[in-house]
């Protein structure tokens, strides 16, 4: 087939306007000639004779009449072994080796495979001559770092399959058979180990996809207590600037319990891949005692590279992740940020000179956004295991109003929303999660009771904050004075939380459990506080301790002790006991002690609303008697 | 000899459409009008019709005025006779020097590999504590200075630039006022750092699209001697103007503006000129200041808002001083835990300490009866305002380090920091007076506020939440001083 060709006739930033001569296919791949370089671009209006089409590169240098040659191909990835560690651009060029040859700075239509030919790769065949198979299923597997990974029947092959041959266990590179399979009319396939696949369709080579419930453990108490994810979930972290999203996605990249972590900085600052990129290495992950890296692709389109290519970074990240999946592996992509990428279509869109809709962002902004997190989930495999892709984006609102296209886009497909707001991270209050306003629709592993006597009180907390404002200190009463301490006491013990500290940095699932319950003890014991000065001063002392305590390694002697002095310093002035509530083992067996002796107040804040409204009511009236009293005390 | 075209057939804002062939996308031309030469940059083309940005402007353009093609992009001449020059955003010396053409180098050059970045290491001193103690510059660092119109931001970026240790200081005027460009000239001149430093500089009576040339001479000045092994600080004044002219050009091409009229890849635009800062592995580096004013103080303006996403970090000036909250090195991580163990720990307790006292500041504004604490804050706030954030502050890191625990050690108790204690312990200054000089002096007039309802109670926590308010409220007060203090003082002691 002869190469279908076409003629520029127009440029206009990084947009084409191509005559061409026989036909063109929506969204695929052409190139611009330009003296030696191929630029490349792809198709993405047809207009009568004209097709217009976005370069992924600078198009500076193109004239009106250089030629252009279409592809006949979606813009796609190569999938197979060795894509592990990796650092790639938008468009999967790997950037090291991009370096290696260019130097400093990238260069314009240099294009690398992304997966080496060279290297040999020890395959153990699975499937067996005369079995039948479909796309997705087993075919054998190399050993990629600490993983199996499985070279699958292409996804793209439709059908059943009956497979001829399977390559004997040995040394093999990607691009040798290793199977072949006959489909049921005869005709017969080679299978090597790297597979094509477009990267703006799903990989669905599995039974089914199910309802995410089991809890993504991130070791962020904020997250895996009050605003929980789920694997194979969805969640977004809006927030304006310098309220620490990247932080957090950097934190959660470390920490997350899961088997691979995928992350696409999208149209972000390249400064942050760097410390990812040159830390993971060095990072020991403490589950497989292997460099983080280890289990990480990185998917880097940075602000100052082309704009294009940002909008492919977030759909050849979740390719990848999809793929991983398809072996069994729990996977977490973490986009940063999509609002660049909804940025580089509002771009196109523009230079296209569609009709603008809401701040100029495109009408068909809410359905990109939707399909691009539907493509998270857990699913159940063909051989019946799972496998999940959990999707994270970040979201950087204009003005960090969150009312904006696409943070509004976003809330309404996702599961979970921890919204970032300034006034935390003004008051250095990390991670600057409002609990208040973020939600979430999965389950915490934490005592859901406890959760909900926590979260009474913050709301509390927040009301009297606010009272205070109005009536002051001194208008307020000691309980509710006392009720707002303990709402700052968790936010300063539990929620906030310092990942540059080593300990404090990751809490395990077991410890969250552990010390949350203590600190529930806490604030239901029944503390005997004179005044606020004391009630102040005391809630500064346990949050010293609170704070060292956090500090201390998970049940080290110090941690014992630290727990010791902090029940002691309660003790002190309450009904709490001073040995611990026997709850080691945190799970099952705590419940019961903390039942006997809370039940009452679960109920109590189980509709914790309502009761705020209660109390509320009664303020008012008490407000004035109060500061009667302030008045009349002294005379 | 390339061909010479003279049909022009449309003249709109500074952007005119001529018809001509075999023309590249960004290739420069000359236009010869009656009033002189100018360059002009292919935009866009459209078939045969290729439109133009005048540099000078397109006024006294005549449709019959000849363009003649130049075969290149935009250049800038580089060497070390740039140093001490300055030049107009076209590149032509305002200086009365001799022009230069020699080892030209195209401007807006492709983006550095992420791949070959090393994460900063290297803290930039300043001198202001503000800046030094609780948002450390840092080399490689793009940081702007957010401001509104009258702030002394001119002021502030040349005595950062007389300050850092630095090779090459490169200036980058758009919109600058003829009056701030001869300040800067002067300040640098009188410090002696003028041989060392190179001025593109579009003032505000100048034509718009040389505005939107100043960052790309600067920063292509600067990434080729970076290259060499220097280290460059590059100062952008004023971001604003930047992003102005560009608005107007897209409006003049009648691009959909997104945001108040903002071209949609504003983004984009600003993020291409900051990113250039970098510092290369075993050999120089850019760091870039800017000025970003923000119209009507507003942070969301599209301006500020989309630089915040793009830089790392913004120092935010108002009222004449850096304020604490609003201003943000994303970078200090990198290098203060490299400096003095404390560093830190003193950074993060007087901004909160600080934060504190702004909100007892408001209650005091509203007239609420100062408690103990509220009145240990306004001390501090007032001392930290006065000592730290003043800019005419220039002391060492380490001075103002020990500045700082003398400030909270003169207001505070330690436990009232909610500073660990491993720290207190180093770093706690002995012999203050331990913040108790407040309650001291204000006993008096405080008993009201301290003992409105120091009643012994028991308060357990929302169960019987009735029965609390109303104990708490049953007025048989028991008098007499309150235990805190007391409290307080033992463990000191």
């Amino acid at each position: 087939m002869s190469v279908r060709t076409g003629h520029i006739a127009g440029i206009n930033g990084n947009m084409l306007v191509v005559d061409f001569a026989d036909f063109v296919v929506q969204n695929e791949v052409a190139y611009a000639l330009t003296g030696k370089e191929r630029l490349k671009s792809e198709v993405i209006r047809v207009r009568g004779k004209k097709a217009e089409l976005q370069v992924y590169e600078n198009t500076e240098g193109l004239k009106v009449g250089d030629p252009v040659e279409f592809t006949g191909e979606l813009l796609a990835v190569k999938l197979g072994p060795g894509l592990l560690t990796q650092i790639f651009d938008g468009l999967q060029n790997p950037l090291p080796e991009i370096a290696e040859k260019c130097g400093f700075f990238l260069k314009r239509g240099f294009y690398i495979e992304p997966l080496s030919d060279k290297k040999d790769w020890e395959f153990t065949p699975i499937a067996e001559v005369n079995q039948k198979v479909r796309a997705g299923d087993y075919l054998g597997k190399v050993p990629e770092g600490i993983f199996d990974h499985y070279i699958m029947v292409p996804f793209e092959m439709r059908g059943e399959y009956e497979v001829i041959s399977v390559a004997a266990k040995g040394s093999y590179k990607i691009t040798d058979n290793i199977a072949e399979l006959k489909d049921s009319r005869g005709q017969k396939y080679n299978i090597n180990m790297i597979q094509v696949w477009p990267v703006k369709i799903p990989i669905a080579a599995y039974r089914e996809k199910l309802k995410p419930e089991e809890p993504l453990v991130t070791k962020v108490r904020i997250i895996d207590t009050m605003v929980p994810i789920a694997r194979g979930g969805t969640y977004c972290i809006p927030g304006p600037f310098g309220a620490g999203k990247t932080v957090l996605q950097q934190i959660t990249s470390r920490n997350a319990e899961v088997d691979i972590v995928i992350i696409a900085a999208c149209g972000e600052r390249a400064g942050e891949v760097v410390e990812t990129l040159k830390e993971f290495p060095k990072l020991i992950d403490p589950r497989t005692e292997k460099p983080l890296i280890e289990r990480t692709i990185i998917i880097c389109n940075t602000s100052s590279m082309p704009v294009a290519a940002r909008e492919s970074s977030v759909y050849t990240a979740v390719t990848l992740a999809e793929y991983y999946r398809q072996m069994g592996l729990n996977v977490l992509l973490l986009a940063d940020s999509t609002s660049r990428w909804a940025q580089a279509m509002r771009e196109m869109s523009g230079r296209l000179e569609e009709i603008p809709g809401e701040e100029a962002f495109p009408a068909y902004l809410e359905s990109r956004i939707a399909s691009f997190y539907e493509r998270a989930g857990i699913v159940r495999l063909n051989n019946g295991e799972l496998g999940s892709v959990t999707i994270g984006g970040a979201v950087s609102p204009a003005g960090g109003n969150f009312e904006e296209p696409v943070t509004q886009a976003t809330l309404k497909v996702v599961g979970a929303f921890l919204g970032l707001s300034r006034e935390r991270s003004d008051a250095r209050r990390y991670p600057s999660i409002d609990v208040l306003d973020s939600w979430s629709k999965y389950k915490s592993f934490v005592d859901p009771e406890q959760i909900a006597y926590a979260r009474g009180l913050l709301v509390k907390s927040a009301e009297v904050d606010q009272m205070m404002k109005v009536v002051g200190e001194e208008g307020t009463s000691l309980a509710d004075f006392i009720d707002y301490l303990k709402g700052e006491y968790i936010d300063e013990v539990y929620l906030q939380q310092n990942a540059y500290d080593k300990v404090d940095d990751a809490t395990s699932e077991d410890r969250q459990k552990y010390v949350f319950n203590v600190l529930h003890e806490i604030l239901t014991a029944r503390l005997k506080l004179r005044d606020k000065d004391a009630a102040r001063s005391f809630f500064h002392e346990i949050r010293q301790i609170f704070r060292n305590w956090n500090s201390a390694p998970w049940e080290s002697d110090e941690f014992k002790k630290l727990e010791k002095s902090l029940r002691k310093r309660v003790a002190e002035i309450s009904d709490l006991p001073i040995t611990g509530s026997g709850r080691k083992d945190a799970g099952e067996s705590g419940q019961e002690v903390r039942n006997e002796k809370d039940t009452e107040e679960a109920e109590d804040n189980g509709d914790a609303k309502e009761n705020g409204r209660d109390t509320k009511d009664k303020k008012t009236v008490n407000k004035k008697e109060t500061k009667d009293t302030a008045r009349s005390g002294p005379v | 000899m390339r061909k010479v075209y003279s049909r022009i057939i449309q003249i709109s804002g500074d952007v005119i459409t001529v018809e001509a062939k075999g023309v590249a996308n960004r290739e420069l031309a000359e236009i010869t009008t009656s009033r002189g030469k100018s360059l002009a940059q292919v935009i866009r083309l459209d078939g045969d019709k290729v439109y133009l940005q005048v540099f000078a402007g397109s006024r006294g353009v005549s449709t019959g005025d000849e363009v003649r093609f130049l075969g290149h992009r935009m250049q800038v001449s580089f060497s070390d006779d740039l140093l001490g020059r300055i030049f107009n955003g076209s590149g032509i010396p305002r200086d009365n020097g001799p022009a230069l053409a020699e080892n030209v180098v195209e401007i807006g050059g492709p983006s550095v590999n992420p791949a070959k970045r090393i994460i900063p290491r290297k803290m930039v001193r300043t001198g202001i504590p503000m800046i030094d103690v609780f948002n450390s510059l840092v080399v490689s660092q793009k940081l702007p200075i957010f401001s509104v119109a009258g702030e002394p931001y001119n002021e502030l970026l040349a005595r950062i630039a007389l300050q850092a240790e630095v090779d090459i200081i490169i200036l980058g005027g758009m919109g600058l006022k003829y009056d701030d460009y001869l300040y800067f000239r002067d300040t640098l001149e009188k410090y002696g750092a003028l041989s060392r430093s190179i001025f593109f500089v579009h003032t505000a009576a100048d034509p718009t699209v040389e505005c939107t040339m100043v960052p790309d001479m600067c920063l292509a000045v600067a990434e080729q001697f970076a290259v060499t092994g220097k280290a460059i600080l590059v100062l952008l004044t004023d971001m604003t103007n930047f992003a102005d002219s560009l608005k107007e050009i897209a409006i003049t091409m009648e691009q959909v503006p997104s945001n108040r009229g903002y071209p949609g890849d504003l983004y984009s635009q600003l993020a291409a000129r900051y990113e250039k800062a970098v510092d290369f592995e075993g050999s120089g580096s850019i760091t870039i200041l800017a000025v970003t004013t923000m119209p009507g103080d507003d942070i969301t303006h599209p301006v500020p808002d989309n630089t915040g996403y793009i830089t790392e970090g913004q120092l935010y000036l108002k009222n004449g001083r850096i304020e604490p909250f609003g201003s943000l090195s994303r970078l200090k991580q990198q290098v203060n835990d490299k400096t003095r163990e404390d560093h830190r720990t003193v950074m993060n307790s007087m901004i909160q300490l600080y934060a504190d006292y702004k909100e007892t500041k408001e209650k005091e504004a509203m007239g609420f009866q100062m408690t103990r604490w509220d009145r240990k804050l306004l001390k501090y706030g007032e001392m930290f305002e006065k000592k730290m954030m003043d800019l005419s502050v220039n002391i060492p890191l380490e001075k103002a380090l020990d500045l700082g625990w003398e400030i909270m050690a003169d207001c505070f108790t330690p436990q009232e920091t909610g500073i660990k204690t491993e720290m207190i312990e180093k770093f706690w200054p002995q012999g203050r007076n331990e913040g108790r000089d407040v309650e001291e002096e204000g006993e008096d007039a405080e008993e009201a506020g301290a003992a409105e309802v120091n009643d012994v109670l028991e308060v357990d926590s929302g169960r019987e939440g009735d029965e609390i308010v109303e104990e708490a409220l049953s007025d048989d007060s028991v008098p007499g001083p309150p235990e805190s203090a007391d409290l307080v003082t033992k463990e000191v002691n």
